[in-house]
């Protein structure tokens, strides 16, 4: 981001009065990002900001709740911490918003099917257009347009919808509501009984590590997850794929009216489940029923915690 | 009766405890000519039902599920049915999604006096049930071995 050192200026002004500022930071490896906990005037030296900065850190807030935070958010990440105001999970008094404009961030997972080894990464150089990558001594050009992750190519919501400080200039978008769920629509015309085939065939692969749900930073449940609770009993430990899937119907219905879509359940699934699709579903039907979308307004409340008498758009049943 | 030729399918039922549980035995005490594939598991409200319930119970092999509360203004806690219509309404628009038919879950409001409503609800529910037949089963030992006592006991 061509805008860093006004962050980072904004970052070092702020820093005094906080506890802590999340951002990212170089990995492992140059082909990722990780999170990056800033608490002293040299942390932000390392601070990182561009296409590989994939994780929402919105799902460090409730955890620290209590505690003055600053988070650096893309537009996505944004409504996530809207959302969790929204829901009263943390303190608009304590977070403070450092946001940008953002033109997309890569998958992962598309890389690594063009690089292929993506054991021994030498090198990776982010342009605006171009991911240069290189991988036990061979250079590989990716455009970026091939490995922008989907939920960027349909994005709405590329500048921070909240901020206390906003670095550099907003990033425009032509992308409309309908742009984003037409995979949903193309899914959704298959005859049923594929679909039900379909599921029973990625959900067989799922391992139950849970990282989709703690990557989720709207599962605020924890300790309390119906995934593990006993009492009630909703699932058993069996690695079956009923328990598999039923867990990502929970985990979708949970979040029902609440979810944003930044899509880290997808990404950080190692085995590549297209989990998101249950979720976008979600969000698809709740905007058709309630015309809400979440995270975008501080004050609204989501609309299956409230309720309308007269519903505009549930029409009775007639026997 | 038709509808009990040839095998029932499991139908399971959610009705609240005030209103469509009283109107379910209306229709008994009225001795209404109803088919007999629902099995009844009775709830405080209708907001008591979480949506999920009836997942599980169609992953668990049931091939219909029917939810009755109590109508609009008429709910004994005052608002448990306005949650549930929009809690259930979002289910009935996702289950597609999973490759389960929609059809196969409804839900509706009858009061206790209602025994004739009832009567109607039931028999329609069941004969859309039938029309569609059995639902796909997901494959398992414990699955199974509780479908195979659950033929056993009938």
């Amino acid at each position: 981001m061509q805008n860093l050192k006004d962050l980072k200026e904004q970052v070092r002004k702020a820093l005094p009065e906080l506890d802590v500022v999340i951002g990212w930071t170089g990995g492992y490896d140059p082909l990722h990002a990780t999170p990056h906990f800033i608490r002293r005037d040299e942390d932000i030296d390392k601070l990182q900001v561009n296409a590989l900065c994939v994780h929402n850190l919105a799902t460090y807030l409730p955890s620290m709740r209590g505690k003055k935070v600053g988070i650096i958010v893309k537009g996505c990440d944004s409504r996530s911490v809207v959302e969790l105001l929204q829901e009263k999970l943390i303190d608009r008094e304590n977070v403070t918003i450092f946001g940008f404009g953002c033109n997309g961030v890569v998958d992962q997972t598309k890389i690594r099917r063009i690089v292929g080894d993506v054991g021994n990464i030498e090198s990776c150089e982010v342009s605006g257009s171009e991911v240069k990558v290189s991988a036990s001594g061979t250079e590989h050009k990716l455009a970026m347009s091939d490995v922008l992750s989907d939920k960027c190519a349909t994005c709405r919501y590329p500048n921070a919808v909240l901020s206390d400080h906003f670095a550099g200039d907003e990033v425009t978008t032509t992308a409309t509501f309908e742009d984003g769920y037409k995979d949903v629509e193309e899914f959704e015309v298959k005859p049923e009984e594929e679909k039900f085939g379909f599921w029973l065939k990625e959900m067989d692969r799922c391992i139950r590590c849970y990282a989709c749900r703690n990557a989720c930073p709207m599962c605020v449940c924890r300790d309390h997850c119906v995934a593990q609770s006993r009492d009630p009993h909703w699932l058993s430990q069996e690695a079956h794929v009923r328990d598999k899937w039923m867990f990502q119907v929970i985990h979708a219905y949970h979040l029902a009216g609440r979810c944003t879509e930044c899509g880290e359940c997808q990404r950080a699934c190692p085995v590549d489940i297209p989990i998101l699709l249950f979720k976008k579903k979600m969000n698809k039907e709740i905007k058709d029923v309630f015309d809400y979308e979440a995270g975008i307004n501080p004050d609204a409340t989501p609309p299956l915690m409230t309720f309308k008498i007269d519903e505009d758009k549930i029409t009775e049943r007639k026997w | 009766m038709p509808i009990l030729e040839g095998k029932e399918l499991r139908i399971v039922g959610f009705l609240c405890n005030w209103c469509s549980y009283g109107g379910a035995d209306t229709a008994g005490v009225g001795r209404f000519k109803q088919p007999t594939d629902l099995r009844v598991i009775k709830v405080p409200c209708s907001g008591r039902i979480d949506p999920l319930f009836i997942v599980k119970t169609l992953m668990a092999g049931a091939d219909g599920v029917l939810v009755s509360g109590c109508h609009p203004r008429d709910c004994h806690y005052s608002e448990g049915n306005y949650y549930a219509r929009r809690r259930l309404e979002m289910l009935k628009r996702f289950l597609p999604i999973m490759g389960i038919d929609p059809k196969r879950f409804d839900y509706t409001w009858v009061s206790a006096s209602e025994g004739q409503r009832w009567q109607e609800v039931v028999t329609k529910f069941t004969e859309q049930i039938h029309e569609l037949g059995a639902a796909p089963k997901i494959a398992g030992a414990e699955a199974e071995e509780t479908l195979k006592l659950m033929e056993a006991a009938l």
